[in-house]
């Protein structure tokens, strides 16, 4: 077993010298001309260009270019953000938690809902109830993230102006700002912050904004879940130790969620890797459509200004997530199936 | 008496019995079949007004304000006048090309180098799967926007974007199902009688192996259509009038809340070319959810 996260690990450092690599080769696309246009700021500088390629050696070799900027982001200098206008590293940690906020809520409800239906759907195979579950997954898994969220704003905002979009209301952000000693961030998550400071409105009005997203993100990843516990559990009710337990008179109950609903709890943690990829994506989409403005919404903002930096490090920061959940996934499917463990 | 046909078409037969029989495959082709006639019978249904350029929606005037479906324009105006109708009529070859590229050259890109991973294994296959290690810890969309943003904007290099980026998935599937077959009888059996390793993969392994990457495909069609249109959404993708369902809905993206007294007023600016993506996606989706049923040899004799 540690041979085996001791390999893990040097396979995370890997791939994360991997994706700097093939992202700086990106990055090294671009003339060295409209890199140095980045550190122009107006009209009078223009003329400074080649002064600036040879300040920063932008025209030299690939890999001590490679190598300077690696130094430079181990150093936590990122470049400069033209969205946010501060720092890169900086800016990342303001938008960070917001992001954070929304999959910490709905990660549980994608989990537990896509085990539910997915269970109550393949035991019930082929009834109403399975059809109608599939047909709601196979719906949801068509369904654009960003058109419905906009749908739901449609009609939740413009209709019945339930909810709205946006982090928090004007006023309690106002306040939040003008009055920093009497607020503290802890943490970043508003809806936390919020308890914690004994304000209870301003974690209320804050969760009170979380539910669109919610429930926009929930009802587009759910379905994949479900799809793999539903199959899952097919295939565990048509194996030969279900037949025996039947044929003993086991209880139903204790044969479908004691025996098969374990076993089919298996794939779902080796599809837990593209469910945290999917959230990613997700999260995108839903912060553009309702204004929050989190990771995805930076990102898709830089992306529409040109701006590399920024997208570089999205990426960065992305790779070593996903690398990071695939390793402890591994971890944990190698702790909970025996026949992993023992070989 | 009969004559014995081809075991490979008898298969054939009864895969298309099995799919047929599935509702979900019938609803998914005959969308498609619609969507497919629309494409193809675009400049009738919908006469470009520009023929130098039919993709690009021709507009009465520019006031922002959307005008709601009228004899001229059955489908009403979005945002700048466009026609709404022409839009989704033209936005369907728009679709179509969208995932036909994206999907053809993934697909062609992915099988290869899986084929040759799976095949060959060894050094080739080591070096090919950690390349696809590396693109794999990046998500799809947020990689396609890093290229979309060094390559420059359009829908073109979305297109080019999300097929540099796909391929991994079909090296991995065809890889996993090429490592089950490289090893049985038929295969060595060919190797012996001296056919050249290319023949082997092409005739004798691939047509085994196809059937996962046909389900991805199928599904892929409809997801590369809405990761694109989202690119458009934001601005990467089509500029603005071109006929693309999701550059319509950025059009309206604005005007999804109308007046305080008649808040749903614009609604066809967004539910129309909306329900056309979701349409599209879903009958692809329906169509590779009834593959997965008729391939997957657990399920198929039942």
């Amino acid at each position: 077993m540690p041979t085996y996260i001791l390999r893990r690990f040097f396979f995370l450092i890997f791939v994360l010298f991997g994706v700097s690599v093939l992202l700086f080769g990106i990055l090294m696309t671009f003339s060295p001309e409209r890199r140095a246009a980045a550190y122009v700021t107006t009209p009078q500088q223009a003329k400074d260009i080649p002064k600036i390629i040879k300040k920063f050696g932008l025209d030299d070799p690939f890999y001590i270019q490679y190598v300077r900027w690696i130094k430079e982001v181990s150093r936590g200098n990122m470049g400069w953000s033209l969205v946010a206008s501060r720092p890169v590293g900086e800016a990342f940690w303001r938008y960070f938690p917001i992001t954070l906020e929304m999959n910490l809520y709905a990660a549980p409800i994608v989990i537990i809902l896509g085990i539910w239906l997915g269970t109550v759907s393949g035991i019930h195979r082929d009834t109403w109830l399975d059809h109608s579950t599939r047909i709601f997954a196979i719906i949801g898994w068509s369904l654009p993230t960003f058109l419905f969220a906009l749908v739901l704003l449609m009609v939740f905002y413009g209709y019945f102006q339930w909810f709205s979009p946006g982090v928090l209301s004007d006023q309690l952000t106002m306040f939040i700002i003008d009055n920093p000693e009497q607020f503290t961030r802890y943490t970043g998550l508003l809806t936390v912050d919020g308890i914690l400071n004994g304000r209870l409105d301003v974690a209320l009005d804050a969760f009170h904004h979380l539910v669109l997203p919610i429930l926009t993100y929930v009802i587009v990843v759910v379905a994949l879940n479900m799809r793999v516990m539903r199959s899952g559990i097919i295939e565990e009710l048509s194996k030969d130790y279900v037949m025996t337990a039947m044929a003993k008179g086991a209880d139903k109950r204790t044969i479908h969620y004691k025996h098969a609903r374990r076993n089919a709890l298996l794939p779902v943690v080796t599809v837990a890797g593209q469910l945290v990829a999917m959230s990613m994506e997700g999260s995108i989409a839903v912060e553009v459509v309702y204004n929050r403005h989190g990771i995805g919404w930076w990102l898709a903002e830089s992306a529409t200004q040109l701006d590399m930096p920024v997208l570089m490090c999205i990426c960065l920061f992305m790779g070593l997530v996903f690398v990071a959940t695939n390793l402890t996934l591994d971890i944990l499917y190698a702790y909970i199936d025996p026949r992993i463990r023992l070989n | 008496m009969k004559k014995e046909t081809h075991p490979r078409l008898r298969e054939l037969r009864y895969t298309l019995y099995r799919i047929f029989r599935n509702p979900s495959a019938i609803i998914g082709f005959s969308l498609l079949f619609i969507f497919l006639a629309v494409a193809i019978f675009a400049p009738a249904i919908a006469p470009p007004k520009y023929a130098h350029n039919p993709y690009m929606m021709p507009h009465k005037g520019f006031s922002p304000t959307p005008k709601p479906p009228s004899e001229t324009n059955i489908f009403g105006t979005t945002s700048g006048q466009y026609d709404i109708f022409y839009g989704v009529v033209w936005g369907t070859r728009t679709a179509f090309k969208i995932g036909l590229f994206v999907v053809t050259i993934a697909g062609f890109v992915g099988i290869s180098l899986g084929a040759i991973a799976g095949y060959y294994g060894g050094v080739v296959d080591e070096v090919l799967m950690r390349i696809t290690d590396i693109m794999w810890a990046i998500p799809t969309l947020v990689l396609a926007m890093a290229i979309v943003v060094a390559f420059g904007r359009g829908l073109d290099k979305v297109m080019i974007a999300l097929a540099l980026v796909q391929w991994r998935w079909y090296v991995r599937v065809i890889r996993s199902e090429i490592l089950t077959l490289r090893d049985q009888d038929f295969v060595h059996a060919s190797k012996i009688m001296g056919v050249s390793d290319f023949k082997i993969i092409l005739r004798h392994i691939l047509p085994n192996a196809i059937y996962p990457v046909l389900i991805m495909a199928s599904m892929d069609m409809g997801s590369m259509v809405i990761t694109a249109s989202f690119m458009s959404f934001v601005g990467l993708g089509a500029p603005k009038g071109f006929a693309d369902w999701g550059q319509m809905v950025a059009l309206a993206r604005n005007y999804i809340v109308g007046p305080a007294d008649d808040p749903l007023r614009f609604w066809y600016t967004i539910v129309i070319p909306g329900c056309c993506i979701i349409l599209f996606v879903l009958s692809w989706n329906l169509i590779g959810d009834a593959l997965r049923d008729a391939f997957d040899p657990k399920l198929r004799r039942r």
